[in-house]
């Protein structure tokens, strides 16, 4: 309500406050803002960078002009029209660009962008050819015509505001969060059940049918189209709106555009008077502007106006949670099997012949020294690495070439090394990724927030994991404040929250004090007291051998022993194997003596 | 198509290519060693040539005005080190010094290197100015800034060389007559030194403790300080090497077609498709895409004079999907 | 040579290293093990500017707290690091080349010399040298570090785990080496997992767990003592059941 009002306010006001050409300014501001939603969408959250958004917005412009002007049917069929075809062309160039790497996808995106736009300025049988398509006819609501800016600002804020209230429930649902995590986080999210290509690709598809409507916009605004707007330029400066208003937030689309939009506008009335002769100069004090922009707020210039903005102190979620899902939970015999299990890196195996058997309710260390392939044990059973030799079963089920995000590693949980968290997001926000199997809404029914029950039911489980580990208190902080040992804690929530019957700790000890050391024992020993079977692979031998019930030691990727704590630290090919062995011409003595004391 | 035709559109190609080579490999080796996709080139290029035209008219252009300018900001960036500093205003002075001299002068041998040195300081002061202090932002960040150093850049070039079409004189007159086909002196000039500086560089690269030095950087960083090899002043090299490289391409290529101050940006494009073809890697590689794109673009405007750069821009599609096949990707990279 | 009086060193928010001193004097060679997590790299990570570092060191009188790496190997201080970060693309022979880049850029004579000296060290780096680094075996790779570490002149040389990852018969080509190093008179601080090969070499070590010095002395006195075990093995402090 207290975002609605003002909100209201200045969308009826405002035609009355500007003039006639200014309204044409914010009408263009206001297509450009669409086709940013889509940039901030896939760059900002997925970490996709698009050089080619304008090429979707071409489509949805010639949809719709082909539509509505060639068959003589209503604009609102062309907008039909131009949302089917920049999807369809999303689809099928994302599926070819998201599963590249690194930098290679941005190129693709620039190269189909200009091949588009090359090919839609030279075809032949292109619908008005290279001049273009005139007269449009304009968009008609309930029997008016949108012919002047101001009508059309009614039409083009109200899908402004609506988009950005559909993107704000986006990122506040399953499938935003999933997203967002692509950017930072990519293997947690992919542990908890994110397929990171298709997420890719649903968010590319979204933010292309966002350009088209742009694109729909855009031509019953100007009533004409021509292949000239819809070139590589014009992607970079959506993208330079993206940057500048914030790429990663919703609003941040509309103040990056309406920025570059107004600037160009301004700079051409007022540079000329400033030089003493007309010209093209407003491109330097657009360069020099942006480059301050980029040097003094990197973020973007709405996280900096949001500052001054008041919070809103969330609300605590309330009522039921999610349902258990009792995976891996039924019947006897161990919960998690290892058999033969190997892994050769081309003539190196770092892991050989490696079996092991947890049984539920059990706390097992897995250990070794430095390079004993204990970090690769670890990969090969949640599917970060693929096994070259055995087998994995979980409750029975053989998960062994299966990658982290595939359904049937429900059940298990995991933590990383170096925490793996959203940093910018708040706790109960990090957590709550942890929920991603446990709920189903599409990318759908999140935009239109018919997963509020569900949403929900998610947080208060969220809340409840925060609440086992202790970090209830900090819900609404952000992640990246926390001190290591709540960071790990709060990674340890997430896994919680998957409701696991299997949770696989990877070095939760690592770079905590004594105190922090105590208190995580404390939990896990908790944990496996109301039921939790834990794998922990740790090198801190103060708390493994003190909280677990049994030890594996691996060096040079075997097995070395197993057994409980205390007959394994008394084993001698165990000390030997960590304390090391001398180099050749130095005395047994050495190490006997050590193995007396 | 008979033969002469056929070497006629051989040639052209080989010339485009052999400018576009220069260009990609100045952008990846910036690319390489600082991750700065530096789409500024274009103008970096075309400035030399456009100062030159202006010093023969016997005028000093705003390019110098530029050069002198940003050395002095820089020399203000340092101003706490003074060993530094000095230096770099002695240079600016030299700067504008130089071009006051050159511009009274008439032979091409001086004033053709002239041109070139005058504007590398550009290149070399933006690089200290703008990247310095956010060397470890994204790529997408860097390249965003390289826009708008381009924007501000080109804008420049407007103020500085007006909107019309410039063309300096060549170093070679006349053509001479290959295998049947007449080909400019000049452009055989433009091969020459097109190859020199390849060859030049790729001596640099394999030969020198320098040049070493950069793909060391651009490998891997951590491994590179702890030779003792600083990553600011590798990045600084190669931005200079970038200059320089540019500066020349355009210098050769700016008498056979006109040169303003808008040209840069198409030829920073292309080099940067040719860079991609070559997926930013190797340099040889990037020799051949840079070829292979001239050659396509010139014989398919023969052919199908409106499709020939949409066929260039297909092609790279396939080419980055198999290059970069492989890997479970599960990172959220820039 | 060295002086460290009060090390910390964090990555972050992580303090990895607290309050440790230690000292080298020149020629010596004394080593740092401790289990795993210790702060050992950290340690050196802290003293060779690659980590952020509190306190005072100082190389030769010269602070170096705070320096930066590259200029750190300038004053002749070398790390050999934990994971080597060789120049995968390029030769044996650049790769040590570029260790000398400093006395290159310098125009130091020696350096030719030192090329030999560091093939005869290690002959297979010789046979190897047209090979590219990112071809040779793991022992031939902490080979090349070393060698690389060593064309740089350094007044004290560090070693982040030599031993990591290797198998015994190349381990003990290169204690053998780093035998002659000292038996020429080199400085090394040598950080080791492998206590009983780290003794075999050191005169005197200094014992790290849970980021601080718990222990020290001759080596000769530490291979007897049962702490180290203990600290190894986790049976000195026990978490509370």
């Amino acid at each position: 309500m207290r975002v609605f009002v003002p909100l209201a306010v200045a969308y009826l006001a405002l035609p009355a406050l500007l003039p006639p050409f200014q309204m044409t300014v914010l009408g263009f501001a206001l297509i450009a803002t669409m086709v940013v939603y889509g940039i901030n969408l896939i760059t900002g959250r997925a970490g996709i960078t698009s050089l080619g958004q304008a090429a979707f917005m071409g489509f949805g412009a010639y949809a719709t002009a082909i539509v509505s002007s060639r068959l003589g049917l209503s604009p609102w069929l062309g907008l039909l029209a131009a949302l089917l075809l920049a999807t369809a062309m999303a689809a099928v160039l994302g599926a070819l660009t998201v599963r590249l790497k690194g930098h290679y996808l941005p190129l693709a995106t620039l190269a189909w962008q200009v091949a588009i736009f090359i090919l839609m300025g030279n075809l032949d049988g292109l619908p008005g050819g290279r001049t273009g398509l005139r007269n449009l006819p304009p968009i008609d609501v309930l029997g008016r015509e949108l012919t002047s800016s101001r009508d059309f600002y009614y039409l083009a804020a109200g899908m402004v505001l609506v988009c950005g209230w559909l993107l704000t429930n986006l990122a506040r649902s399953r499938t935003g969060r999933a997203t967002m995590a692509l950017r930072g986080d990519a293997p947690a999210a992919a542990s908890f059940g994110v397929d990171p290509a298709a997420q890719r690709l649903k968010a590319f598809v979204l933010a292309a049918a966002l350009a088209g409507v742009g694109g729909w916009l855009y031509a019953h605004f100007l009533r004409f189209v021509n292949p000239a707007p819809f070139d590589l330029q014009a992607s970079i400066v959506f993208l330079i709106m993206g940057v500048v208003g914030g790429i990663a937030t919703v609003p941040g689309a509309f103040v990056g555009a309406l920025l570059v939009t107004g600037l160009e506008d301004v700079l051409r009335d007022v540079l000329p008077a400033l030089f003493g002769r007309g010209g093209n100069y407003e491109i330097i004090a657009f360069g020099l502007l942006l480059l301050g922009i980029l040097h003094f707020a990197p973020q973007g210039l709405w996280p900096v106006v949001a500052r001054f903005l008041p919070r809103r102190r969330p609300s605590l979620p309330s009522g039921p949670g999610l349902p258990p899902t009792g995976a891996g939970r039924a019947g006897a015999g161990p919960l998690l099997e290892v058999e033969g299990l190997g892994k050769r890196f081309g003539g190196l195996e770092a892991v050989s012949d490696l079996s092991l058997a947890i049984a539920p309710g059990e706390i097992l260390g897995l250990i070794g020294p430095n390079g004993a392939g204990k970090t690769t044990t670890f990969n090969l059973i949640t599917g970060f690495e693929r096994p070259t030799a055995g087998a994995v079963r979980f409750g029975g089920v053989d998960l062994t070439r299966t990658r982290p995000f595939d359904d049937r590693r429900s059940g298990i949980a995991r933590t990383f090394q170096h925490p793996h968290l959203l940093l910018d997001a708040t706790l109960l926000d990090n957590v709550l990724l942890g929920t991603f199997r446990r709920t189903r809404a599409g990318m759908l029914a999140s935009l239109f927030r018919l997963d509020a029950k569900e949403e929900a039911r998610a947080r208060v489980t969220g809340m409840e994991a925060l609440r086992r580990v202790g970090l209830a208190d900090l819900a609404f902080e952000l992640a990246g404040n926390l001190p290591l040992g709540n960071q790990r804690r709060l990674e340890i929530a997430r896994a919680l929250a998957a409701d696991p019957s299997l949770l696989l700790l990877d070095e939760p000890a690592a770079g905590l004090r004594d105190a922090e050391k105590l208190e995580l024992a404390d939990l896990i020993r908790q944990l496996a007291a109301e039921g939790m079977t834990v794998l922990l692979v740790e090198h801190d031998m103060d708390l493994v051998m003190n909280l677990v019930d049994r030890v594996i030691v691996m060096n040079y990727g075997r097995k070395l022993a197993e057994g409980p704590p205390a007959v394994v630290q008394n084993d001698p090919a165990v000390v030997e194997a960590y304390l090391g062995k001398p180099a050749e011409d130095v005395h047994g003595d050495a190490e006997a003596e050590l193995a007396d004391a | 198509m008979d033969q002469t035709v056929f070497l006629f559109l051989l040639s052209d190609g080989v010339i485009s290519g052999a400018i576009y080579a220069l260009i990609a490999v100045s952008l990846v080796l910036t690319f390489n060693v600082t991750r700065v996709i530096a789409v500024f080139v274009g103008e970096l290029a075309v400035f030399a040539p456009l100062t030159y035209a202006v010093l023969l008219t016997g005028k000093v252009p705003g390019t110098v005005w530029l050069s002198a300018a940003m050395l002095v900001l820089w020399a203000g960036l340092e101003r706490e080190r003074p060993r530094t500093a000095l230096p770099l205003l002695g240079a600016a002075g030299a700067t504008v010094g130089l071009a006051y001299l050159t511009a009274s002068a008439t032979s091409p041998w001086l004033l053709w290197p002239a041109a070139v040195l005058l504007v590398l300081p550009i290149g070399a002061a933006a690089y200290r100015v703008f990247y310095q202090p956010k060397l470890s932002e994204t790529v997408l960040f860097l390249l965003i800034q390289a826009v708008g150093i381009h924007f501000v850049l080109q804008g420049l070039g407007l103020v500085f060389f007006g909107p019309e079409q410039l063309r300096p004189p060549p170093l070679l007159r006349g053509t001479i007559t290959l295998l049947g086909v007449p080909v400019a002196r000049q452009a055989l000039l433009v091969l020459l030194f097109a190859f020199l500086v390849l060859a030049l560089l790729g001596w640099l690269f394999n030969f020198t403790v320098i040049g070493k030095a950069l793909r060391a950087s651009a490998m891997n960083r951590r491994g590179a300080m702890l030779m003792g090899i600083d990553p600011f002043r590798a990045g600084m090299t190669a931005f200079l090497l970038t200059s320089l490289v540019a500066g020349v391409a355009g210098m050769l290529v700016a008498p056979i077609t006109n040169v303003a101050y808008y040209s840069g940006f198409s030829l920073g494009i292309k080099g940067f498709v040719v860079a991609i073809l070559a997926g930013f890697a190797s340099y040889p590689l990037v020799i051949a895409g840079a070829l292979f794109m001239a050659l396509v673009e010139s014989f398919s405007a023969f052919y199908a004079s409106a499709y020939r750069e949409v066929l260039v821009f297909a092609l790279i599609l396939p080419v980055l999907f198999w290059r970069s096949v492989a890997t479970l990707d599960l990172g959220g990279d820039e | 040579m060295l002086e460290v009086a009060g090390l910390s060193v964090r990555y972050g928010k992580v303090e990895a290293v607290r309050e440790v001193s230690l000292a080298v004097a020149k020629g010596e060679v004394v080593t740092l093990i401790g289990p795993n997590g210790a702060g050992k790299t950290s340690t050196l990570n802290g003293l060779m500017g690659l980590a952020e570092a509190g306190g005072a060191a100082s190389l030769a009188g010269t602070s170096i707290v705070g320096a930066r790496p590259q200029d750190l190997v300038g004053l002749g201080l070398v790390l050999v690091p934990e994971r080597r970060e060789l120049f995968a693309g390029m030769t044996v022979r650049d790769n040590l080349l570029l260790g000398a880049f400093r006395r290159v850029m310098r125009r130091d004579d020696a350096v030719g010399e030192s090329l030999e000296r560091v093939y005869e060290l290690f002959p297979r780096l010789a046979e190897r040298r047209r090979q590219y680094a990112g071809t040779l075996s793991g022992g031939e790779q902490q080979m090349l570090a070393i060698g690389r570490g060593l064309m740089a002149d350094p007044s004290l040389l560090m070693l982040d785990e030599p031993s990591l990852g290797l198998a015994p018969r190349v381990m003990a080509d290169i204690f053998a080496a780093l035998r002659r190093l000292k038996e020429e008179g080199m400085t090394i601080l040598l950080v080791e997992q492998n206590a009983v090969a780290a003794f075999g070499l050191a005169d005197r070590g200094y014992v790290l767990d849970g980021g601080r010095i718990v222990l020290e002395g001759e080596t000769e006195a530490l291979a007897r003592d049962p702490q180290v075990r203990a600290s190894y093995l986790g049976l000195r402090r026990g978490v509370a059941s």
